[in-house]
């Protein structure tokens, strides 16, 4: 059984993300993280946007919460996010990954540790390769990986990083990833055989 | 003792809105030798990193790992164990001082506007900046201080524990190119003046003058293992936290409520929060954006 879904998203991340957010129904069984790359300075509305578009709550992570199913988590601007051993979120201030704070490597990397065979990684629109690693370690970790397809992004480099690195499970265009999640995390299409 | 949790089956909850409650360990093998590893160093140099956030040490342990070209952790302890001038190296890796002068200069602004009028009501004031790293945050708590007239009424305790960073935050020189961000950073947080009256350049270093460094003292002061530090105004503490895991914090935060008057403000980071620790029902909100809190409780004699 799924535990939480980690997407990861750049240039384009706030139509991409909306629309997959906004497809899920409002009783998704397992909490969402989610890195978008933001700019480092300043206020970010990011999760206020994407709580008004969406049935499930979403909200800017703190440090040291508890996740919530139902519930999606958004990186604060200029902090990486990380997943906890127990299951909780904390922030870090290290130096930037891929160029970028947050970014989506330390993410992935620690919620595949943290979660193992429980957790979905999505690697949405972007235009560098940063989720690429992390989806690595997320399959390494007996995960199960999702990549937009490169196609159907707003800026098809970061998926096709992540395809060029990454056996992913599935390669899917943008409107058709909320209904696959909703459909893997109740038990259907799972296919890579991962102990739940 | 190593703490290791109860390893629970990986379980879905089905409530709705239901808390995570996951308390697991899958203890993949990594993560063992990243414990071991943290033991060997905690009984063999007396460096407590065992309540540090998991997620981030163990990229950092990576790091170092891979620095040192070993493929296991279990291989870098042993040379941790039996290596100590490799151990002073490592400790750099283990805390990676990330500040500005003013950093989150919003947080300074409410600094100027609401803890120093707090500070004011007393004749004299000592505050603990617990966790300064190189120190550019201690001075521009001074510089605040001392436009506000009150630097002269106030002595300043900032420690840390990492030796390197006190001995820059003690010299109080830094590359003159970071002066053109703090200089930004100190008039968006509220400075009429000119942050280049506070130091003195000479070719490409800026030295903090010396007015602004007789009310500190810099010390030695580890947070994961040594005690209370008498009777505070004000504490600061920024950033610090958010590599600690909630034992961790818990154990900070009773220390700065021991250290803490009735009636002072504590400082954390922007993204940190007492939230989530035991300590919360003793401290008011200043501030709930900038993350300023005044502790309650008990009486003001």
């Amino acid at each position: 059984m799924f535990e939480c879904v980690a997407i990861g998203a750049s240039a384009g991340g706030l139509h991409a993300l909306r629309t997959v957010l906004s497809g899920l129904p409002p009783a998704f069984p397992v909490p969402i993280v989610i890195v978008q790359h933001v700019e480092p300075k300043g206020d970010c509305y990011l999760s206020e946007i994407l709580d008004r578009a969406t049935a499930i709550a979403v909200k800017e992570a703190e440090d040291k919460e508890p996740m919530h199913s139902q519930t999606a988590y958004v990186a604060p601007a200029g902090y990486h996010l990380l997943i906890e051993r127990d299951g909780t979120l904390s922030l870090s201030l290290d130096e930037k990954v891929n160029f970028c704070r947050p970014a989506i490597d330390p993410l992935f990397e620690s919620a595949a540790d943290a979660f193992g065979p429980g957790l979905i990684g999505i690697v949405l629109t972007g235009a560098n390769a940063d989720g690429a690693k992390g989806l690595m370690r997320i399959k390494e970790q007996g995960g199960y990986a999702i990549v937009q397809n490169p196609r159907s992004a707003e800026s098809p480099c970061m998926p096709q990083a992540a395809i060029d690195a990454v056996r992913v499970d599935r390669v899917l265009d943008l409107e058709h990833v909320s209904s696959f999640l909703a459909r893997l995390v109740k038990g259907f299409g799972h296919e890579t055989g991962a102990d739940g | 003792m190593i703490q290791i949790e109860e390893a629970l089956e990986s379980c879905v909850c089905p409530e709705p809105g239901a808390a995570m409650a996951l308390v697991r360990d899958r203890n993949d093998i990594d993560s063992i030798g990243i414990d071991l590893l943290l033991e060997g160093i905690r009984r063999r140099w007396g460096y407590d990193f065992t309540h540090y956030s998991y997620a981030s040490m163990r990229r950092r342990l990576e790091h170092a790992r891979r620095d040192a070209g070993f493929k296991r952790f279990t291989e870098l302890l042993d040379r941790l164990l039996y290596d100590g001038a490799f151990f002073d190296r490592f400790l750099k890796h283990m805390s990676v001082p990330v500040t500005e002068m003013f950093r989150d200069p919003a947080f300074y602004r409410v600094v100027r506007e609401k803890v120093v009028p707090v500070l004011k009501t007393f004749p004299f004031v000592k505050i603990w900046h617990a966790g300064c790293a190189t120190g550019e945050e201690v001075y521009s708590l001074a510089i605040i201080l001392y436009e506000a007239d009150f630097l002269s009424r106030a002595r300043i305790y900032a420690t840390d524990f990492n030796k390197h960073a006190l001995d820059t935050a003690e010299k109080g020189v830094y590359p003159t190119g970071n002066m053109v961000q703090f200089a930004e950073n100190y008039r968006a947080s509220g400075g009429t003046g000119a942050l280049s009256d506070y130091y003195s350049s000479a070719y490409d270093l800026a030295k903090i003058k010396e007015p602004l460094k007789e009310r500190v003292t810099f010390s030695y002061h580890n947070l994961a293992t040594d005690g209370v530090f008498g009777e505070m105004n004000l504490i600061f503490c920024r950033n610090v936290m958010i590599y600690f895991d909630q034992t961790l914090q818990d154990r900070v935060l009773s220390l700065f409520t021991a250290s803490l008057r009735h009636g002072g403000c504590l400082c954390l980071g922007t993204k940190e929060t007492l939230n989530f620790s035991k300590v919360k029902e003793e401290y008011e909100s200043v501030d709930t954006r900038q993350k300023v809190y005044r502790r309650t409780g008990g009486s003001l004699v």
